[in-house]
């Protein structure tokens, strides 16, 4: 079985956002980057397939020379080999000329199943996963809460509003991944030292020359002015409830 | 030359979504504003059967795939039903809503167009043939403002953020004819009803959430309780979604969901980032926590600085009064 796994390097969810001197993007010094967190879901059930299934996982990014780091990370949870399609500025580029990239890498190779997570956490797009199936004209099943494969016959839950869709089909196919479909594994010291020497191939990739949808600025939220307390007991509620009917006018 | 907004008119079992409602709301709005019209195209098993809703929110032509094959969601069967509507619209914006079937389908229908998509956004303007959005990203720490160099700008539009407005109207009526590609059916799914009552948590005008404060999970039912009572659906933080106690489709915050109800009442949450990320674009924000250095605090309107155990039943109690 070959299994990709598309992954990105993102800023962690600690990150306090400062917008960047370019006032598009945030400012990245003492930015800590690390391994998508939803991406970190499609690498576990990359390697729950393979070692029920055999085969290989390459995990595949488009990124600068430093995102070799978040690649290291699914390299040393047990993935097998790398592919980083060299670019900068990714955070600016649009997800359809991310999707583009990553299907002209994809295309020339042998694959089964394709794993991304559902979204990054920085640009909270979702779209990579789809737009990917739509271009390898494969399906795609988006935010996967469980997933049983059997031989190239899956089904795959995902949850939706007001219940649950089922799905049944047949590989290839795209699943991105949600939180709850497994328990990502922490990298052990030995598989840490053993990413250090799994081969990384990089190649240059060709964006178009515009992208579809650009970034114009960047905005902090309107801050909200500071809210009132209303007491430190029960004897407060009553309070609370008539401000929620007659002043906000929520209840 | 490409003009005017087709929205994507989601239903499920031949009901209109409220997503769907709010998004006709935002073709409408945007069409006014830059003088041009809105249609709308439906896909399912039976669904001729509610143009006549449709209608009602000022579209002037609905284009209908009807087709028992169609009766359970497809993205790929669906994306070739839009795909004909857009050929015979040939509109400058496409609208879905940003809901579970909006996401996955619009990236589809964007990329088979060769053009990009705008998701989740908050505001949409069309003026002078240019096509620009605002929209949250690292899940609302910051907001950008994106602009469409290919047509269709195709987006998908945040829920609550358009609340529903009807304009009654007369609707041509236009059935698509396609014929699907083997593969767009390979993948086939079903549908299971939840058995929860409670209405959906990135849907819902109201939400009640708990935090690690709550405890335990069997003390969780008392979060349950005033969401009952205010109608609201159910919120979590990680740490609860993490331990166990709620399952992680109720986790709100940057890496679960991110909502934007009119009432937000957090329970004993003490309000790191990610989960003030998540939440800080609601309406009205409450917040319920003995710590009165909570960072909650900072981005609640009404606060109140005392144990949950005694504040919620109260809560509950002059709510069932009231009513």
């Amino acid at each position: 079985m070959n299994i990709l796994v598309c992954i990105k390097q993102v800023p962690d969810t600690e990150t306090k956002v400062k917008i960047g001197e370019d006032g598009k993007s945030i400012d990245e010094s003492d930015v800590n980057f690390v391994l998508n967190p939803y991406d970190e879901f499609a690498v576990e059930e990359a390697l729950q397939l393979k070692e029920a299934a055999g085969g290989e996982v390459t995990v595949i990014t488009v990124g600068p020379e430093s995102a070799t780091s978040a690649m290291r990370t699914a390299l040393a949870m047990g993935a097998d080999k790398g592919i980083r399609l060299d670019a900068e500025d990714v955070r600016l580029k649009d997800s359809f000329s991310i999707a583009r990239a990553l299907a002209t890498s994809i295309e020339e190779l042998d694959y089964d199943v394709i794993f991304c997570g559902k979204k990054a956490v920085d640009d909270d797009n979702h779209q990579v996963g789809p737009m990917l199936s739509a271009l390898l004209d494969i399906p795609c099943v988006s935010t996967v809460t469980q997933l049983e494969i059997e031989g190239t016959s899956f089904t795959a839950t995902r949850e939706v509003e007001g219940g649950r869709e089922i799905y049944e089909g047949e590989f290839p196919a795209v699943f991105t991944t949600d939180k709850g479909l497994n328990e990502p594994r922490y990298a052990a010291l030995k598989g840490i030292m053993q990413a250090k020497k799994k081969p990384i191939d990089v190649s240059d990739v060709q964006f178009p020359e515009a992208d579809s949808v650009v970034i114009e600025s960047m905005e902090m939220p309107p801050e909200s002015p500071p809210g009132r307390i209303l007491g430190d007991s029960a004897d407060a509620v009553p309070e609370l409830i008539r401000l929620l009917k007659e002043e906000a006018k929520v209840l | 030359m490409a003009e005017g907004i087709l929205v994507f008119a989601e239903q499920r079992n031949g009901q209109l979504m409220k997503a769907a409602k709010e998004v006709l709301t935002a073709g409408y709005q945007i069409a006014e504003s830059s003088g041009t019209t809105v249609s709308t195209v439906v896909v399912g098993d039976g669904v001729s059967s509610i143009t006549d809703d449709i209608s009602q929110f000022g579209a002037s032509t609905i284009y209908v795939a009807d087709d028992g094959e169609l009766a359970n969601y497809s993205g790929l069967a669906y994306a070739e039903y839009i795909r004909a509507a857009i050929e015979q619209a040939d509109p400058a914006v496409v609208l879905f809503p940003a809901d579970s079937m909006g996401q996955d389908l619009a990236p589809v229908v964007a990329a088979k167009l060769g053009v990009g998509n705008g998701s989740d956004v908050t505001e949409i303007q069309y003026q002078d043939g240019t096509v620009t959005a605002k929209r949250p990203v690292y899940a609302g720490k910051s907001l950008v403002n994106i602009t469409f160099q290919q047509s269709p700008a195709v987006l998908t539009v945040r829920p609550n953020t358009y609340p529903p407005e009807e304009h009654p109207g007369e609707a041509s009526v236009e059935n698509l004819d396609v014929s699907l590609p083997d593969n767009a059916l390979r993948v086939t799914a079903r549908f299971e009803v939840s058995e929860s009552e409670r209405p959906e948590l990135t849907e819902a005008n109201r939400i009640v959430s708990g935090g690690r404060g709550v405890g335990s999970p069997e003390d969780f039912e008392i979060i349950e309780k005033l969401a009952d009572a205010m109608s609201a659906a159910v919120g979590a933080s990680r740490a609860v979604t993490d331990a166990g106690w709620r399952p992680y489709s109720e986790q709100v915050g940057q890496t679960g969901k991110t909502v934007s109800p009119a009432l937000y009442v957090a329970c004993g949450i003490s309000g790191a980032i990610q989960h003030l990320a998540g939440m800080r674009s609601s309406k009205v924000i409450v917040a319920i926590n003995k710590d009165p250095d909570a960072p909650i605090f900072k981005v609640a309107d009404y606060g109140i600085t005392g144990d949950l155990f005694e504040v919620v039943p109260r809560m509950i109690e002059e709510l069932k009064n009231e009513s």
